[in-house]
Formats: C-alpha cells, structure tokens, sequence
C-alpha cells in the first residue's frame, strides 16, 4: 500500500499538506535559533545602528515638515500619515534587511560552499533561514525598541485596531519573504559573476529607492509609478508600510497582501533555475 | 608640504597601476557612488513636482546646495579614507610599521589608502551645480571661481578634522565604537537648509559637528543668501579650527598609544 505521504495528490489536502510541509522545514528551524543566538552574542553592534536610524528618521522628518508648508496632502497622506510612514518603513526595514547576497558571495569566492552543497539540506532554505533569525533578532532588539523611541520623539499615529496590525505583521512577512528572494538571487550571481559587488550595491540602492523606503510611490510621476507597479521592489516597503499609516481602505490592503503573495511564489522560479545552472556551472578550485 | 605632494602622486600613481589591472572593479566602485547621489537627486526632483518650495528655498536652489555638497566629500573621501583604520591599524597592528616611517603618521595612513574613486563624486556635483547654476541666472564675478575653491577646502578641512577625531578615537577604544556611521548619516543634515530644522540640531550643525559648513553656509556666498553670509565667510576659518582639533586629537592619541602585543 502506499504511504499517504506518496500521494501525489497531496497538495489537494491543505490539512496534509501544511502537514508535510511542516515536517519537511522543521529541521531548518534551528538554524534560525542559532543565527539569533549568534546575534545576541554581537548585540552591542546594534546600540549604535538604532541611532543611525533615528537620525535618518529625523532627517527625513524634518524634511517633509518643511515641505508639508501650504499643503494638507502629499500622494494622498498628510503631514502626520506621512511622518508614520518614514518611522515605520525604515523600522520595518531593519526586519527584512539582510546580507544573506554578501554572504552567499563570500562562500562562493572562498569555494566554502562546496562542503555546503554536499550536507544534506538545502543551502538555499538554511540561508533563508539565518536571514530570518537575523531579522527575529532585530525586530526584538532593534525595530521595536526604536519605533518606541522615535514615537516619543516624533508625531507618529499609529493604529489601534489589533486587526491592522495583525494584517501589517501578515504583510511585513511577505516582505520580508520577498526582499530575501531578491538577495537570494543577487547572491546566486555570484556563481556566474566573477565579482557581484556591483550587482549587489545596485541591487540595495534600488531596493531602497524603488520600494518606497525613501519616497512613497504615490509620490512618483505618473509614468514612473506605471512601470513601479509592475515590480516586485514595491511590495518590500511601500505596500506594508501604507497599511500602517491608515490612509488605505480594506479592498486596497487585501489587494496590497495579494500582490504581495503573488510575487513571493513567482520569485521561487527564477531562483530554482538559477539555483540548477549554479550547480551545473560550479568550479571549486584547490581545497 | 612639496615632499608630501610629491609623495601624493607617487602613492596614487602606484594606486592607479594596482587598479587598471582590475579595470572593471574601478568602474564599479566609481559607479556605485554616482547610483548613490542619483538616488539623493531623484528625492529632490520628485518632491518637487509637488511643492513650489522647500522652507522658501526653490528646487534650484535645492540642487545648487546638493551639488556642492558633494564636491567637498568627494575630494574629502580621496584624501581621507579612514572607514577601517581602526581595525586595520590599531587591531591589526599595521600602525607600528606606519609610525617608523619619516613622515606624519596621519599623512602615511592617507597616502597608504587613497580612494581616487570618489572623486567621481565631484564630477556629479560640479555638473549638478552647473546645472541648478544655469537655470538660476548666477552672474559670476573673475574672483568667484577663487572663492569656490577657498570654500571647498573650507569644508574638506571640516570634514578631515571630524573623521580625523573619529579615527583617533581609535587608539584609546579597545573595540569598535560605531560612532563613525552615527556622524556620517547626520553629515546628510548638511545638504538642507538648517532652517527646516529645530533649535537644537541648528546649534550642533553650527558649531558642534559643523556639517553646516560643508553644503549649506558656503553655498548660500553663491544663492546671495546674505543672512548666511557671515557664516560662508567662516568656512575656511571653522575648517582650520576643525582640522586643528582633529590633528591633536590624533596626536594625542598616537603619544598614548602602546601597541597591541605580538
């Protein structure tokens, strides 16, 4: 007889398959205890980066203040929706960050990554997964003592409803999802790139442009926001953040959390076949 | 100072043979920092399309403001490429070949790690400044291009005497102090007109970290700002105090420095 995991219907039972595949990453669960572990052995770096981000908070706050003269609204949010904005994106931008690209090119360049290859896990899963424990460990550390801060210092309005919240912490793991898909990819590069640190430099100033960290892209001209909507980069920073300001009604939120899921599973496309070629392609040299 | 000019060319013609057998690298690296102040650019000239003005400054005069910003953190960032001195030199112990050489100590650090790169910095900036220039109507007068250069050195100087106070903060910290990132977002300050901001960050960004002295003030001698007049006059006088303390703080700390073992 076969065994229910053989079905390959499987995927038509969410019950069995949410099952499945629980069994299947539960090993992969240490590595994000370990990793913020790891980072809470190194927690002091952190004291000095929630400075850094209040002051870019601050400095983009007294920015807008200036530019809010004269006007009630900007890309359809005032004053005080747009100062929440800034706190949170950049917040919420110490959750998805992470280096997992620079890393991957690191092991690729040393050749480290041929022992990777022959453990008996996925490399590319077990980085995702340090990406998330690095991410856990500054959301505790980092983003929620300093939106603590900076609610002090500035004039944000955040939302009461536990509903909101609840479908931003939805949102923000989407996020977070696809910002490590994207690094993910411009990691893999580096099996094909002799020296990706350009590649990855672009990648980051672009994510933080193009995703709506510095500017909301209600804000872009017309032809730009058209182009804008069609990336995967908006769903990392602004459509999170936008759920958070409450200038969005209910429809705009779930379309928001819709785009987010779409790209989350395209992105595992090109990944997959990055991840084939990468292996095909892999020359180790000495070691 | 000749021999150190001499030096300076001799280190960066060294520099510039190590680099052109990487060529690519040396693109990428100056690229890099142009997709940078794009970014900045892009910021202001979408804001712009929203609002007439910034704090009663206009776009243009927004722009001027950003484009000489960078061209005194550009040649700052050539001459002064401090980011890993501490970890380099102190931790590492490179500082004790660096003090048996015939020249300063700081002089030897920043010829040993010119960063040409940046100067591509300065490029984007002058062209910025053409720029906004152009579409303000700044008449010139023959000594203005003086002027200029007066200024810019004005605030590389504050720049160098900042960094400089950083990097020595080195030699009597044990490990990394994380104060160097902190300085550097809060230099953005510098590229806006102070008067956005509060009380507070007006007195730092005057006379504590002067950051005012390396975008605004100076530029405001070629807006015809005349309430910052006296404050552009200053410049070359703020960057001359500001390098002074960051020299002693520097010496300071190479009097006290003990080596690291082994």
């Amino acid at each position: 007889m076969r065994s229910p995991e053989r079905n390959p219907w499987w995927w038509c039972r969410p019950a069995a398959g949410l099952a499945r595949m629980w069994t299947a990453l539960r090993p992969y669960v240490e590595w994000v205890r370990l990793r913020f572990l790891l980072m809470l052995a190194y927690r002091v770096n952190y004291y000095s980066g929630i400075a850094v981000y209040t002051i870019n908070i601050g400095a983009y706050y007294f920015l807008w203040k200036a530019l809010y003269q004269g006007e009630t609204t900007l890309g359809g949010l005032t004053a005080t929706q747009m100062t929440t904005y800034v706190a949170v994106a950049w917040m919420a931008r110490s959750f998805y960050f992470n280096n997992v690209d620079r890393e991957m090119a690191q092991e690729i360049r040393e050749g480290r990554v041929a022992v990777e290859l022959i453990r008996p896990y996925n490399y590319l899963v077990v980085k995702a997964m340090q990406a998330l424990g690095e991410g856990l460990f500054r959301l505790c550390f980092f983003s929620v003592p300093g939106m603590v801060l900076v609610s002090f210092l500035l004039p944000v309005d955040l939302p009461e409803s536990p509903h909101t919240w609840g479908l931003f912490a939805l949102s923000l793991l989407l996020s977070f999802v696809i910002n490590t898909q994207l690094n993910l990819l411009t990691g893999l590069m580096a099996f094909f790139l002799l020296n990706n640190e350009g590649l990855m430099y672009a990648k980051r100033v672009v994510v933080d442009l193009f995703s709506g960290l510095i500017l909301p892209l209600s804000l872009f001209p017309e032809w730009a926001r058209a182009i804008l909507v069609l990336l995967p980069f908006q769903a990392i920073s602004y459509l999170p953040t936008m759920i958070v300001t409450g200038a969005w009604t209910t429809a705009q939120i779930e379309q928001a959390l819709l785009v987010q899921l779409v790209w989350s599973l395209l992105l595992v496309v090109p990944i997959r076949a990055l991840w084939v070629l990468a292996r095909r392609k892999l020359v180790v040299q000495g070691g | 100072m000749w021999r150190l000019l001499s030096l300076f060319w001799v280190y960066l013609a060294q520099y510039l043979k190590a680099r052109m057998a990487y060529r690519y690298d040396f693109l990428v690296q100056g690229l890099t920092d142009v997709v940078w102040q794009l970014v900045n650019l892009v910021f202001i000239l979408v804001v712009f399309t929203h609002v007439p003005t910034l704090g009663g400054w206009s776009r243009d005069e927004i722009l001027f403001i950003y484009g000489y910003f960078l061209v005194p953190y550009g040649i700052f960032a050539c001459l002064f490429n401090l980011w890993d001195f501490q970890e380099r030199y102190i931790l590492r112990g490179e500082i004790d070949r660096v003090l048996t050489r015939p020249i300063h100590s700081l002089a030897q650090v920043c010829l040993e790690n010119l960063d040409p790169e940046a100067l591509f910095g300065v490029v984007t900036g002058l062209i910025i400044m053409g720029y906004a220039g152009y579409r303000l109507g700044l008449d010139l007068t023959w000594y203005d291009p003086l002027v200029f250069l007066l200024l810019v050195v004005g605030s590389v100087l504050v720049y160098a005497g900042i960094y400089v106070a950083i990097a020595a903060i080195g030699f009597f910290a044990d490990a990394k102090t994380g104060i160097a990132p902190m300085v550097w977002n809060l230099q953005n300050y510098g590229r806006y007109p102070v008067d956005i901001y509060n009380r507070l960050i007006r007195i730092v960004l005057t006379w504590i970290l002067p950051f005012a002295y390396v975008g605004l003030y100076p530029s405001s001698y070629f807006l015809g700002r005349e309430t910052y007049y006296v404050y552009a006059a200053a410049t070359p006088v703020v960057g001359a105090v500001v390098f002074a303390l960051g020299l002693w703080a520097w010496n300071a700390g190479v009097r006290r420095y003990r080596g690291v073992g082994s």
